[in-house]
């Protein structure tokens, strides 16, 4: 766990502010996400939900505040912290020459495994998702769902402590999103931030809200 | 952390992977050096060319194509996410340009051999200066592209900002073609300087690379 007390917040951040330019995207943003809870965020296009999710995935630097995510705090300590996250975004992050099960075992070398335990934990991955008969397809050829699936499969693929989710279902049909449900749903001890803009969805599962607004305070219920 | 060497093996082993698999870039780049050929061939209305003319028309084919060569990166920010060292992302990416480089020269060279050269005795020590002209254009072209892979305005920020820092690896490069690819002979005046200013370009490109790389990924 690399130093990680399981006491600490899974993911904290006091006075948050990221600004682009001119622009503010987000204003003193405070939470505290206990280790193995939900976080949904909220909040209308623009909002900086993405920006907060890109931050807390070392995408980004903040510009100010501070934040802390499984103990290492950001962007000193970023490079402790990558590797333990598993994030998915709202571009697939494959290579649309390579096929799916090339990406994943690309992804599995980046994190330090191969040869038969990285075949073994793509295999299990690609059945979760129902896409083992798709799976040598280049990502090109394949549908948008299809390589939502495998997106999440990539996410998961080294099996990260914390998951930063970005519009998770985006694509996926009412079987894409209940595989998802199974790889990247709640329990499992893994502490999840998801973005949506479906609440009906994903507030039933979420130990906390933070609402963020376009000029307006945050709010975390 | 990853070991690097496996991360190396990884990114370079993807990026040809995808490059041989849809040949991208390679015909792209040996298409648009056989071009700017004829065009200098019927421009010049030379059947022959040596010294400083072959050097700069040479050298001005090959630094164009390096512009060729870039292209968009799908999953970069999963390589980001990645627990690897930066620098070894750098010299994967770098690596994989240098052979995409080295792959065009085996295929424009001979063309433009063929085309201008009376003799082909130059073209032996050629090889070195490409080889080392290849490192540091690598070296930069990584860096700058790198820079920009995010950002909207990459079809121009990427020549502008190459372009005046590979002038000195090209004022090394054809000052030591030209006595190379001159007429009765290749020669050998102030090879070894401009092999030394080569290879120190490249030194410090590459020591730059690996201490800025990190730097130049964030936002």
């Amino acid at each position: 766990m690399d130093g990680h007390d399981r006491s600490e917040a899974a993911v904290s951040a006091a006075g948050l502010r990221k600004d682009f330019g001119e622009r503010t995207a987000l204003d003193g943003i405070g939470l505290e996400l206990p280790p193995g809870d939900s976080l949904v965020v909220l909040g209308p296009n623009g909002a900086g939900k993405t920006t907060l999710l890109r931050i807390l995935a070392t995408l980004l630097r903040p510009s100010g505040g501070e934040v802390v995510v499984l103990g290492c705090s950001l962007p000193g300590e970023a490079w402790k912290l990558r590797g333990r996250i598993g994030y998915l975004g709202h571009e697939p992050l494959l290579y649309r020459d390579l096929s799916g099960r090339e990406n994943l075992r690309f992804h599995a070398r980046l994190h330090g495994t191969s040869g038969e335990r990285a075949e073994a934990r793509i295999a299990e991955l690609l059945a979760a998702a129902a896409m083992e008969r798709r799976a040598d397809e280049r990502i090109a050829e394949l549908s948008a769902g299809m390589r939502q699936r495998l997106a999440i499969c990539r996410c998961v693929l080294h099996e990260p402590e914390l998951l930063l989710l970005d519009e998770p279902d985006s694509n996926l049909d009412a079987e894409g999103r209940e595989l998802a449900r199974g790889l990247i749903g709640p329990g499992g001890g893994r502490t999840r931030v998801v973005v949506t803009h479906d609440p009906d969805r994903f507030l039933p599962e979420a130990d906390q809200v933070l609402r963020l607004g376009i000029g307006e305070a945050a709010a975390v219920s | 952390m990853t070991p690097s060497r496996a991360a190396f093996a990884a990114i370079l082993g993807k990026d040809l992977r995808s490059e041989l698999r849809t040949l991208q870039s390679l015909p792209a780049m040996a298409l648009f050096a056989v071009t700017t050929f004829v065009i200098f061939r019927f421009g010049l209305d030379r059947t022959s060319l040596s010294g400083s003319l072959a050097a700069g028309v040479l050298w001005a084919t090959l630094l164009f194509r390096l512009f060729v060569a870039e292209r968009e990166e799908g999953g970069f920010d999963a390589i980001r996410l990645a627990p690897i060292d930066r620098s070894v992302l750098f010299a994967a990416k770098a690596a994989a340009l240098l052979v995409y480089l080295l792959a065009l020269e085996l295929i424009a060279v001979p063309i433009f051999a063929l085309f201008f050269l009376d003799s082909v005795a130059g073209l032996a020590p050629l090889a070195l200066i490409l080889l080392l002209a290849d490192l540091g254009l690598a070296a930069t072209g990584t860096l700058i592209s790198s820079m920009a892979v995010n950002s909207r305005a990459r079809d121009l920020l990427v020549p502008l900002v190459l372009l005046p820092l590979v002038v000195p690896l090209m004022i090394a490069a054809t000052g030591a073609t030209d006595p190379l690819l001159a007429v009765g002979g290749p020669g050998y005046h102030r090879f070894g300087t401009w092999l030394m200013v080569l290879g120190l370009y490249d030194l410090i490109f590459g020591l730059v690379g690996y201490a800025v790389f990190d730097f130049l990924l964030e936002d």
